[in-house]
């Protein structure tokens, strides 16, 4: 395929995974925001006005970079697990099989595909949290850049989880038993700070400690590690994923018999 | 490297084939054929003989052990995707997305070619049309009928104008006058220039419709030849009489078997060198006149079952 026909079938794909996640809108759009609005009332409001400041700023302040955080994670990585499987399982994935679609074409689609439902999860919660609070930014660059490299990271992630699923329910393990405890251990609701050392060591083993506090530094200009080596770790695991993403596409695996 | 274009090149070259899947069964056992350019060609076989295996790798939807594939002189070891645009696919399954609407469907298909979206609504528009299913265009998938997600698969396959279609199974649960239409629009594809392959059970599409036939079971080639020269190699042909009057019941031919259907309906085995003038010479010793005779349609049945037999 020339570059100009790479380009239509990388848009074709596109324009179907976001006339997808536009068409159900209810299950895709709107839960983060009420999810979200939850938690911003019950940890921001009610009780985070009892906690006083943490890292030198409200507690509402704190929670807000980590909580936008957790729904790009979740939207991303949602997005293209379930719009692989799905497509797996009646089996239109053979549209693109048969086609002269290269495999990184068909993988860039689908990522970008689950990067702007990420992102646009992510202007939802954040208009909503700014009836709660204000946002001020300390690094645009820290926070654009943050903000790519994790959706594309946990974008690649979903369509690992895709590619291997063999039911519904294999698709929604990995976010409820491995995704969503280490977003809530890492780092959304407190500052490492606050935790033991040995547990605070621990929790640097968790890559989600470096995907909010980057995001965190970006928008409050404070973090509990350096946001170089946190971009060094998202960079890493994103190139990891890539890689192995482009390896069970160019070999089949679960996909051609 | 690839000679794409070249008239003398066999739209589909298939060396050897092999396939063996990971619990050891071997579906393909080193099988091999060539389908001409423009030609109309008939893959037959029981259910589980290696058709769809076969299918399946031609298509990037199952990896062979061995051997080789060309598609339009372009190997697929060396230029898959070059291969691809060459060839349209319409499976067995229906496998598109059930709440797309059906415009998307096809148009979305034209994209995976690389076909801009201008180009790819003109043509999804002419195949659509082509195929009656304009007015259901903005129809989601699951809400269309059997036969008519079985055009829409013809629709799609069709959009990016494949100079090899292949169909698996393609009149699989369609109405008769639906199968007639869709015969009528493959042959008018095919007359203009259209390779198609087709696999069916329905034996009496492939005598219909084709030229040329492979029979393949248990993951070999049986036969390859021509239909007409495989029918010619029948022995026997069964002829159905219908009489204007009751048949005698002593009715009997000298040489010829006769199986009486009713009382006015005769079968009438004919054997090779047998001729059907004295057939009807001794019918009408007898005193029956004859209305209409037709040939039993099932030529092709019967020696395919043959094949299959002597293969055993």
């Amino acid at each position: 395929m020339t570059l100009h026909e790479q380009y239509v079938a990388f848009s074709t794909i596109l324009r179907k995974e976001i006339r997808r996640f536009l068409r159900i809108w209810p299950q895709t759009l709107l839960p983060s925001a009420i999810t979200m609005s939850l938690y911003f009332v019950i940890f921001g409001s009610l009780i985070g006005s009892r906690i006083g400041e943490m890292g030198g700023f409200t507690y509402m302040e704190f929670v807000v970079p980590g909580l936008i955080m957790m729904a790009i994670v979740t939207n991303s990585y949602s997005n293209v697990v379930s719009s692989f499987f799905g497509s797996k399982f009646n089996h239109s994935v053979e549209e693109l099989l048969v086609s002269p679609t290269p495999n990184y074409v068909i993988l860039m689609g689908y990522v970008v595909g689950g990067v702007i439902r990420g992102l646009l999860v992510a202007l939802i919660v954040t208009c909503v949290s700014l009836f709660f609070t204000r946002l001020q930014i300390h690094s645009m660059f820290v926070v654009v850049f943050g903000v790519i490299l994790t959706s594309v990271l946990f974008a690649l992630a979903g369509f690992i989880n895709a590619v291997f699923a063999n039911s519904f329910d294999d698709i929604s393990i990995v976010p409820t038993f491995v995704l969503t405890p280490l977003i809530y251990l890492g780092g959304v609701f407190y500052s490492l700070e606050l935790l033991p050392d040995f547990w605070a060591a621990v929790s640097k083993l968790n890559p989600l400690v470096y995907v909010v506090n980057a995001f965190r530094y970006g928008v409050l200009g404070v973090a509990d590690v350096s946001v170089g080596f946190a971009f060094a770790m998202l960079g890493g695991f994103a190139v990891l994923a890539f890689t192995y993403s482009m390896y069970l596409l160019n070999s089949g695996t679960r996909l051609r018999q | 490297m690839a000679v794409s274009g070249a008239e003398h090149v066999p739209a589909l070259r298939i060396r050897d084939l092999r396939k063996a899947y990971a619990n050891g069964f071997e579906a393909l056992k080193g099988i091999s054929l060539e389908v001409q350019q423009g030609d109309f060609f008939a893959l037959l076989g029981p259910n589980g003989a290696g058709k769809s295996t076969t299918i399946g790798i031609v298509c990037s939807l199952v990896d062979k052990s061995a051997g080789n594939v060309e598609v339009h002189g372009i190997d697929i070891d060396t230029d898959f995707p070059g291969a691809k645009k060459y060839i349209g696919i319409v499976p067995q399954e229906f496998n598109f997305n059930l709440f797309e609407n059906v415009f998307d469907i096809v148009t979305n298909q034209a994209g995976y070619y690389g076909l801009p979206r201008k180009l790819a609504c003109e043509r999804a528009e002419k195949y659509l049309k082509a195929l009656g299913l304009w007015d259901k265009k903005d129809v989601s998938g699951r809400m269309l009928s059997g036969g008519m997600k079985r055009r829409l698969m013809i629709a799609r396959a069709l959009v990016h104008e494949p100079k090899l279609l292949i169909l698996d199974e393609p009149t699989a649960g369609v109405d008769i006058e639906m199968r007639r239409g869709m015969w009528d629009f493959l042959k008018e594809l095919n007359a203009g220039g259209t390779t198609i392959i087709l696999t069916t059970h329905y034996l009496e599409e492939a005598e219909a419709l084709c030229r040329n036939i492979a029979i393949i079971n248990h993951g070999e080639i049986v036969e390859n030849t021509s239909i007409r020269g495989l029918l010619r190699r029948l022995h026997r042909e069964v002829f159905i009489v219908d009489s204007a009057d009751t048949l005698p019941m002593d009715l009997s031919l000298d040489d010829f078997t006769l199986r009486r259907v009713d009382d006015c309906t005769l079968e009438i085995e004919v054997e090779k060198g047998q001729h059907l003038n004295d057939a009807f010479a001794a019918l009408d010793a007898q005193g029956v006149r004859v209305v209409s005779m037709r040939n039993r349609a099932n030529r092709l049945e019967e020696m395919f079952v043959t094949l299959l037999e002597s293969a055993a």
